[in-house]
């Protein structure tokens, strides 16, 4: 089974969210948490896992011979990202805006071109007691992140059947959301009660929907701001799996990098409960 | 006229609240002058909800394009299926099939294609805006759920912004940068005078930071940092400061943590509004707030 956390809204709380689940069911299940949050990981500040092992995230970019180049052009007519810019028998590329997908090197007409690895990233795996732990990082300065997201679910393999898998999403509705959510079998989708939190709650449903990913609610920060989520959730008949309420105690817990359902035995309880909406309700669907 | 960016890394840290409390001291500060706002986070766009705009005018976003699939042409050959690598073309039993959403628009299925079974097509991947508020003109977007090229948008709305700056000869574009280090947080940065980090005192939040900066020292922007919620840890407070000490990065601002700002805003209202600033205010972050407005305008027009 492969749960996704998202969000819609950054900072509501999906990591939280993800890490507890993860530390809640790693007592009775094998459960596997991945952070496909690849610009922003932060997953590992409260598992503090033990790293085994790093593979490299690379995109092919295009490298040009120009003494087999004739000046055609054809590159730069093809390249959709604007990447490969031919200046007559000089071949200007630009690697940070290739997206990899070979065009230029199959299309050329003298077999000028050949493909080299660009790092982007890199994905990292490791255990935190008995939680696998996988988490990509994105480059810094690279834009591209959706095949770093598509390389941590791709390590994933490496993992037994039967794991329960949860993955940190990036926050957003775009591309490297979807790259992370896609082929879940539930999302969680964690919200706020503040007008920021339910409308990019709405943008967030938009976006599982359009995936066809069965999805439940986590309001997190319960009691801060106003009724109107609730509302909205019962007038679009969106299940509500738990209410973690507002208490400056947990954010003070979640600042220093500590884990909630130890320090508090009623979140404990919070999140055991999520865990049993979670599996009545992706039955239901 | 200077560009000033917010942005944050991690999410959630306070961007779109302190850009919305700028709006109104900017109007403030500069009364002759008109400020102009855009929402940068074209993905999770939230500005609009405290700044409340009437829509002038609305404007289509083109994205990348996207392949689709003539089957009266198509001899299910699999040329395309081979050459995609994007997993957006499959197969279902002998039939070849285009997944739209994973398509990223690269023609090589188009140009393999010995039929000319596949066409590229204009896709509408979001709208744009131009808006009136109190504040002064907003230029914001939505991008399409599930579409891609947000960086795009991001130019699109910051050349609008800086079109309407010109015409107004307006003195100041204040932008609501994306959350990340990606695609739109790297379109946003481009050229701005000046980045303003918000942080917060959280493992994650100096953790955020410290790669947002290291991107924006990359591209030679200069940065200043505010620490939101800053009493919510003093210990992580203390090393968000060291670490500026060490790179240089004057702390502008130092916000309390003030549940009144989330009452404030859950009723939909802004935390400071022209002409009512913290003297009569009862929101102990707002006079913060006006503190680091006092600090960057000083920044910007010295």
């Amino acid at each position: 089974m492969i749960i996704s956390v998202a969000s819609g809204k950054g900072g509501t709380g999906k990591t939280t969210i993800a890490v507890n689940l993860a530390l809640t069911l790693a007592e009775t299940e094998p459960v596997c948490l991945m952070d496909c949050d690849v610009e922003e990981p932060n997953a590992h500040l409260f598992l503090k896992p033990v790293l085994e092992g790093r593979a490299k995230v690379t995109v092919p970019v295009p490298v040009v011979n120009e003494e087999k180049c004739t000046g055609c052009g054809r590159c730069g007519e093809i390249c959709a990202f604007n990447a490969i810019l031919p200046l007559g028998k000089h071949v200007l590329t630009f690697p940070e805006l290739c997206h990899g997908c070979g065009g230029c090197t199959l299309l050329c007409p003298t077999g000028a071109i050949r493909e080299e690895p660009l790092e982007i990233g890199v994905v990292e795996w490791g255990r935190a007691g008995a939680i696998s732990h996988i988490h990509g990082k994105l480059k810094i300065g690279s834009p591209l992140a959706p095949p770093v997201v598509k390389a941590v679910k791709n390590h994933k393999q490496n993992m037994p059947e039967d794991i329960i898998s949860i993955i940190d999403a990036p926050p957003g509705t775009s591309c490297p959301v979807v790259a992370s959510v896609s082929g879940s079998d539930f999302c969680l989708l964690v919200t706020e009660p503040t007008p920021f939190g339910l409308h990019d709650l709405t943008l967030a449903v938009d976006m599982v929907s359009e995936l066809q990913v069965p999805f439940g609610v986590v309001i997190n920060r319960a009691g801060l701001g106003n009724g109107t989520l609730v509302d909205y959730c019962k007038a679009e008949n969106i299940h509500i799996l738990a209410e973690i309420p507002f208490d400056r105690r947990y954010a003070a817990c979640y600042a220093k990098g500590g884990r909630l359902i130890e320090e508090f035995p009623e979140v404990k309880k919070a999140f055991q409960d999520l865990w049993h909406e979670i599996c009545a309700t992706a039955e239901r669907v | 006229m200077k560009e000033l960016l917010v942005i944050s890394g991690k999410g959630g840290t306070g961007k779109t609240t302190i850009v919305g409390a700028f709006a109104g001291l900017a109007k403030d500060s500069f009364p002759c002058k008109t400020t102009v706002l855009v929402d940068c986070d074209v993905d999770a766009a939230d500005l609009h909800l405290i700044l409340k705009p009437n829509v002038r005018e609305t404007n289509e976003f083109f994205g990348l394009r996207r392949a689709t699939l003539d089957s009266a042409k198509c001899n299910n050959c699999g040329a395309c299926r081979k050459v995609c690598r994007f997993d957006a073309i499959a197969e279902h039993e002998g039939h070849i099939k285009i997944e739209s959403i994973s398509c990223e628009g690269c023609a090589v299925c188009f140009h393999i294609c010995p039929n000319q079974a596949i066409s590229m097509k204009d896709v509408i991947a979001g709208r744009w805006f131009v808006s009136d508020t109190v504040y002064g003109p907003l230029v914001h977007a939505k991008l399409g759920v599930a579409e891609e090229n947000s960086g795009k948008l991001v130019m699109e709305v910051r050349r609008e912004a800086r079109r309407i700056a010109e015409t107004l000869e307006s003195s100041l574009i204040i932008c609501d940068g994306p959350p990340g280090i990606g695609c739109p947080v790297i379109s946003s940065m481009s050229d701005v005078d000046l980045a303003l980090i918000v942080t917060e005192p959280t493992v994650a939040g100096i953790h955020d930071m410290e790669r947002l900066y290291t991107l924006a020292d990359g591209f030679g922007v200069e940065v200043v940092l505010c620490i939101n919620k800053y009493d919510l840890d003093y210990r992580i407070s203390a090393d968000i400061e060291e670490f500026c000490r060490t790179h240089n990065i004057d702390v502008a601002g130092r916000v309390p943590f003030d549940e009144e700002v989330v009452k404030t805003l859950a009723r939909g209202e802004p935390i400071i509004s022209p002409g009512h600033t913290s003297r009569v205010s009862q929101i102990t972050a707002a006079k913060a707030i006006e503190q680091l407005w006092a600090e960057i305008s000083s920044r910007l027009f010295v």
